[in-house]
């Protein structure tokens, strides 16, 4: 048994060191660690008020913390914003979807970063490039396999539930240069649906861009995650895989039915050095 | 065992074939819109098709009870009519696809209207420097609003109940509570309409003032700023769900703020306007365009809960109050169904949006 030496051991692509976030008395982050590695899904999973969401919502810019640092590859930065966050190549997928009903597929993907046409309309008179934000809605709607949808100038409010994901996952995967998110993608799926979005993760995986994936739904996680963060109160308790513990054994961790004893050290291993050690 | 092994055989892969996707296009094929439902469709997507449909049949209705209706002189009287109440409902529009309202506009308007006036009449003040300062006033009546909204998270409802008090005291205070007669001031502040300030449209040989004009480029410049702009896709965007707008990087707060300085502004030139209309600047003339600016845009199919309508549809809006008013006194009817009519309207336009509001897939 070799125990992996640095060399080994890539730089996360995003990493939490002690965050704590405190709501009045309430303690929604008590010292959260979380390391995610280039071209891995990492599952978060964790009881209801075990501070999964106050966690990922520090990445994306949403709530800040109070103590503690967060680096993308290697570099401390400060995540003020949802537009911060975005900016350094981090987007969320949130359970509400953060989509506008009313406004139509083409807007809803370009909401906050519209491009405008080239030239003296663009510069002087603001104009929107409507048709090329929309063909470009529709290349990336496509690539995602969700050709189902036709008319990007439809407004979100008239597609199914599982359109409205995909034009969440899509908008997503076409800004996400470092690191995707995603808070409860199948909560409110059916079966085909599901399985679509489970697809478009490994996808996005296999595009080179890590994903986060926070959900309840155990085989779903078990599917998807290369490695699986563990939070209880707080805080991470353990990183496991699929293949280091069956579903039972990570929920007695999650519950808190069975002690996890695993050092912070050995919680922030990748996948491969695990399998190396 | 490797994840890798897993990834290779991916039974997800396996079960998403083509002809699952076709079968996902059919079932929804299937599943045929009744004409009912397609006509919601239609209304959802062009939120002006209904105001226009209304319109239209008035135009139909009223030229049949009297032969004077349709006449050119009267169309222009129907333009002139609206044009201060047109000019404000666009910047009550802009605040209402906000999921906002103004209750001030009419405070500020006659506000703005006093203080223009009273600088060229009392202080002699230029005319234009009159009508800077005058537009510079109306702007920050607005920033004020719209900072309270934000910094002070109240709702604009109670925001603007109180700076209509407000605005409304400090303008009898600055006025003395009297009217200032239009050949007192510089010739500009009444040069956009009354006698001198109109122009013959070609062909119809009826003159319309330039304040009318000045109404419709302003629609004109409002429509495309909302279609073709950044700032108008972020008013429906904030308007539509704020929450959402704010986790896309969207200062929601900031376009809240500038859409009601924007406002203001708008509510100045329309203050303009009004000084040539009435040929003077009155304390009192005008309180009751807050009602009127609302029930314009309500009527224009602009939803009261923000995110849906068009501006264009406010100047439909404002017509069909125009025209309704005129061409119920010129087919005979007694005042009071003027107001009973416009009510009727307004109760019909909510009603119909919320229908709307109620399409899915």
């Amino acid at each position: 048994m070799t125990v992996a030496t640095t060399k080994d051991i890539p730089t996360p692509t995003l990493q939490a060191r002690g965050l704590v976030k405190n709501y009045g008395r309430v303690v929604a982050l008590d010292g959260a660690n979380l390391e995610l590695y280039p071209g891995e899904v990492l599952g978060v999973i964790g009881d209801n008020g075990a501070g999964k969401s106050t966690l990922i919502k520090c990445f994306s810019g949403a709530v800040i913390p109070d103590e503690g640092e967060i680096y993308i590859d290697g570099e401390l930065v400060h995540l003020h914003s949802p537009g911060d966050s975005m900016a350094s190549g981090i987007e969320t997928v949130y359970q509400t979807l953060a989509i506008c009903p009313a406004l139509d597929i083409g807007t809803n993907l370009f909401l906050g970063r519209e491009r405008r046409k080239p030239g003296i309309l663009g510069s002087v008179f603001r104009m929107l490039d409507l048709s090329g934000m929309r063909e470009a809605a529709r290349k990336e709607m496509s690539d995602l396999g969700l050709l189902t949808i036709q008319d990007m100038s439809q407004a979100v409010e008239t597609l199914s539930g599982g359109q409205r994901q995909g034009v969440a996952v899509a908008r997503a995967a076409a800004f996400g240069q470092r690191v995707i998110i995603m808070d409860e993608p199948t909560a409110a799926l059916g079966v085909k649906e599901s399985r679509k979005v489970l697809q478009l993760i490994k996808d996005v995986r296999d595009r080179g861009i890590p994903v986060i994936l926070i959900s309840h739904n155990m085989p779903h996680v078990f599917e998807v995650a290369d490695r699986i963060h563990i939070h209880r109160l707080g805080r991470r308790v353990a990183v496991v895989t699929p293949q280091s513990h069956t579903m039972t054994e990570a929920v007695a961790i999650m519950t808190g039915a069975t002690p996890a004893q695993m050092t912070d050290d050995e919680m922030a291993l990748p996948a491969s050095a695990r399998a190396a050690a | 065992m490797s994840g890798q092994e897993d990834r290779d055989q991916d039974p997800i892969r396996a079960e998403l074939t083509a002809a699952d996707v076709a079968g996902e296009i059919s079932e929804h094929d299937r599943q045929r819109p009744t004409a009912l439902q397609r006509v919601q469709r239609i209304l959802h997507r062009y939120p002006a098709l209904g105001p226009l449909f209304v319109l239209v049949m008035m135009l139909i209705a009223f030229s049949f009870m009297s032969e004077r209706f349709l006449q050119p002189f009267n169309m222009s009287l129907i333009i002139q009519q609206v044009t201060v109440v047109g000019t404000l409902a666009i910047g009550q529009t802009i605040i209402i696809l906000t999921a906002g309202i103004d209750l001030s506009v009419g405070a500020i308007t006659v506000f703005v209207s006093v203080i223009m006036a009273k600088l060229s009449a009392d202080y002699g003040v230029p005319g234009i420097a009159a009508l800077l300062v005058g537009f510079s006033f109306g702007t920050a009546c607005g920033l004020l609003n719209g900072l309270l909204i934000t910094r002070l998270r109240l709702p604009p409802f109670i925001v603007t109940l109180g700076t209509l008090s407000i605005f409304f005291a400090l303008n009898l205070y600055v006025s003395a509570s009297t009217t200032i007669r239009g050949r007192d001031m510089d010739p500009i502040l009444t040069a956009l309409a009354g006698r001198d300030g109109t122009i013959e449209v070609p062909f119809i040989d009826t003159p319309i003032p330039y304040a009318s004009l000045g109404m419709l480029v302003i629609y004109a410049i409002m429509a495309y700023v909302l279609r073709y702009t950044a700032w108008g896709r972020h008013i429906y965007a904030t308007g539509d769900d704020p929450e959402a707008t704010r986790l896309t990087g969207i200062k929601v707060d900031r376009v809240l703020v500038s859409v009601y300085a924007v406002a203001g502004t708008i509510y100045a030139i329309g203050a303009w306007f009004l000084i040539g209309r009435i040929g003077a600047a009155s304390p009192q003339v005008g309180i009751g365009y807050n009602l009127d600016t609302i029930t314009a845009v309500v009527i224009g199919g602009t939803s009261l809960f923000g995110g849906r309508g068009v501006v264009i549809g406010t100047l439909i809006g404002a017509i069909i109050v125009g025209m309704a008013r005129n061409g119920l006194s010129l087919a005979g009817f007694d005042p009071l169904w003027q107001d009973f009519t416009i009510g009727v309207l307004v109760i019909v336009a909510v009603t119909l949006d919320q229908w709307i509001r109620r399409v899915s897939a």
